[in-house]
């Protein structure tokens, strides 16, 4: 059997196969977070990562176990790639104790200090200039690390995604951010609201160095980043990756879908990432079918301790409303000063 | 001890502070070159060179993010924004981030920094750079809020502020940085989240910060000198976690309560304060609680306008002796 990838010489076989574990991982964890939304073991809001998979693992693989990362609402899959057990996830779904915020964030709020994994954020861009604070704080520090921040096509009309860009550029500040191009914002394409469609681009006018790349191509996507990351963690400055992508789910589970075509989609899914690098794997002769079969059967098998994990887990006590609303002082509830 | 302004007592601060910490640095607009709008930190750019004192972009929501991100990984940020009124542009990260991560993520990731500004009217400066907005974040969970009125407590506090680990709005008055008063040199703090009787007395209590504690002092001197009344004043200090036992406590003992503030009256602090006086004390009143509060306006440019739309001290000094007939 070949050791190597075509046209991807520095990866090992155990990593590409790796990338193909996670993303199966994200994949069903996502498939069955649809159904537990369905048989009401998850409220509020639910935004599936379907389709999106190589971004988050591809990215996450090129960083330093230092590094941190900041995300956007759409973030299970960042926080699955970068290592958080999946039965806290899901328990966080659940509105668990057992959850990685101990549930009282939710699907959208994932933290994992541990891991740098420093949050969901539900607000559109309100994370990206955090991203350069905490890049700034390694640069200060002298610490080889840079901050890393996920978001959405739709970010970039944000105001904070410009005062975020032009700010890291200004001082230099190891950032690296990573535009998931998915085409829509909720469920507006991005050319009835961007007068420039091409997202790196509006980047390249605040001097940053940007590239675009296929997101839908995990190693591409690892490729990328790796190099962006280590010119950043080289004091190059902020950088940019523009991955181009698609979620082939709706917006939340709330969307019908009536803003785009069903042969879009179908055009999309056959880009499906897992899939791609499923039939190079093959094509390379590094994969068997049997294989493939016992990475996805791991998968599943995760997934499924994951839901009885967090089923088993139990809510929050009471006591937990007024907790952790200030570090070193009492609750300020009502009539108490305390 | 030595008697300095307020101004000089805020500077005295950040720069024991940065020299006491390595991890301290301060960023904001026109802090270093240009010394400060209001030149609390003039020279200090010379002093201590940019990567501590850091001239930022007009861009104040980036400037309060990346303070709250800085303060994430390991930092001890004290971010300025220029007034208060531009908290406005930033008020998704103070609301939405500062106050809500260290909960959001189950108390994993704690959020200490210092966002200084400057609050109050009384300058001309005309409806947007007048206002005093302190109280819409003291209504905030996971917020702490101060309000210093004196160079002793501007000096303390700041220092406490900046050991805090939450994220502190630390409210600075314009019109109070030329007040002189005692302040230790070196190292002493406030306590955040005490009240501060500022003047005894037992014939009836007024609450005040900022601006207004100056305006409640003269009141009670006056009423001393030509009505024999004997007003006690407390000075809240901090917006939030609000310190109310020495307000019931003084009522308890004057029966008598009048709140000022310069914030518009409706939703403002001064109906907080008296709800809670009334849950409290209500027995011990023989009058209903006065308010005293700007009139729900914006705030007008002309001279003779702007003195209408803000709390005067004969006003203050007619609602008290409403309250003792």
């Amino acid at each position: 059997m070949a050791t190597r990838l075509p046209g991807a010489p520095a990866l090992e076989r155990e990593q590409l196969l790796d990338f193909l574990y996670q993303m199966l991982l994200i994949r069903r964890f996502e498939e069955r977070s649809a159904e537990q939304y369905g048989r009401q073991k998850i409220g509020g809001f639910l935004h599936l990562y379907i389709g999106q998979e190589a971004v988050a693992v591809g990215a996450v693989a090129a960083l330093s176990p230092e590094d941190y990362i900041v995300s956007h609402y759409r973030e299970h899959g960042h926080a699955l790639a970068r290592g958080c057990d999946p039965k806290r996830v899901m328990a966080e779904l659940f509105g668990r104790e057992g959850g990685v915020s101990r549930g009282k964030g939710g699907s959208m709020h994932l933290f994992d200090k541990e891991r740098h994994f420093l949050g969901g954020y539900a607000i559109v861009a309100g994370h990206l200039p955090i991203a350069v604070g905490l890049g700034l704080s390694g640069q200060y520090l002298g610490q080889d690390r840079i901050a890393v921040a996920f978001f959405g096509d739709g970010a970039v009309n944000e105001g904070a995604f410009h005062e975020s860009l032009n700010l890291a550029a200004v001082w230099k500040v190891p950032v690296l951010f990573i535009c998931e191009n998915n085409q829509y914002a909720m469920g507006t394409e991005i050319s009835r609201v961007s007068a420039e469609t091409e997202v790196y681009k509006r980047a390249l006018a605040y001097n940053l160095h940007a590239e675009q790349v296929d997101g839908m191509d995990v190693v591409a996507v690892y490729e990328a980043t790796k190099r962006l990351a280590e010119r950043a963690r080289s004091g190059e400055g902020p950088m940019f990756l523009e991955a181009m992508t698609y979620r082939f789910r709706g917006h939340s589970m709330a969307d019908p879908e009536l803003y785009r075509s069903k042969e879009e989609t179908q055009r999309w899914l056959g880009r499906d990432p897992i899939a791609r690098l499923k039939d190079r794997l093959e094509n390379a002769d590094l994969l068997r079918e049997e294989e493939y079969t016992d990475l996805d059967r791991r998968a599943r098998e995760a997934v499924d301790e994951a839901v009885r994990w967090a089923d088993a887990s139990p809510p929050p006590p009471p006591e937990a409303l007024w907790t952790d609303v200030y570090v070193g002082r009492g609750p300020v509830r009502g009539r108490d000063h305390a | 001890m030595p008697e300095i302004t307020y101004r000089e007592a805020i500077s005295q601060a950040l720069q024991e502070e940065l020299n006491a910490d390595e991890r301290v640095f301060l960023m904001g607009e026109d802090i270093g070159a240009y010394g400060g709008s209001y030149a609390v930190t003039k020279g200090f750019l010379e002093a201590y060179g940019e990567k501590r004192v850091r001239d930022t972009p007009i861009s104040e929501e980036a400037i309060v993010g990346c303070a709250i991100g800085a303060a994430m990984g390991g930092l001890k940020p004290i971010a300025e924004l220029m007034t208060i009124n531009f908290s406005l542009l930033a008020m998704d990260q103070i609301v939405n981030n500062a106050a809500k991560i260290l909960y959001m993520s189950g108390g994993q990731v704690p959020v200490p920094f210092v966002l200084r500004t400057v609050s109050g009217g009384g300058l001309q400066l005309g409806a947007q750079h007048s206002q005093s907005l302190e109280s819409w974040y003291a209504q905030v969970p996971g917020l702490v809020v101060v309000a210093p009125a004196t160079p002793y407590d501007a000096k303390g506090l700041l220092k406490s502020a900046i050991r805090e680990p939450n994220p502190v709005l630390f409210v600075e008055h314009s019109l109070l940085y030329r007040v002189r008063g005692e302040v230790p040199e070196g190292d002493y703090t406030v306590p955040i989240g005490e009240a501060d009787v500022k003047r005894e007395g037992k014939d009836v209590t007024i609450v005040a910060y900022l601006r207004t504690l100056g305006l409640a002092l003269e009141v009670a001197d006056r009423l001393a000198r030509e009505e024999g009344v004997e007003a006690e004043v407390v000075d809240l200090r901090t917006l939030r976690p609000l310190d109310l036992e020495p307000v019931f406590a003084s009522v308890k003992k004057t029966n008598r309560a009048v709140i000022v503030e310069d914030a518009w009256q409706t939703g403002g602090l001064s109906g907080e304060i008296a709800g809670r006086i009334q849950d409290e004390v209500f027995d011990w009143l023989d009058a209903p609680v006065k308010r005293l509060n700007a009139p729900d306006v914006p705030m007008p440019y002309a001279r003779n306008l702007e003195q209408l739309a803000l709390p005067t001290a004969d006003q203050l000094y007619d609602l008290v002796l409403e309250t003792l007939q």
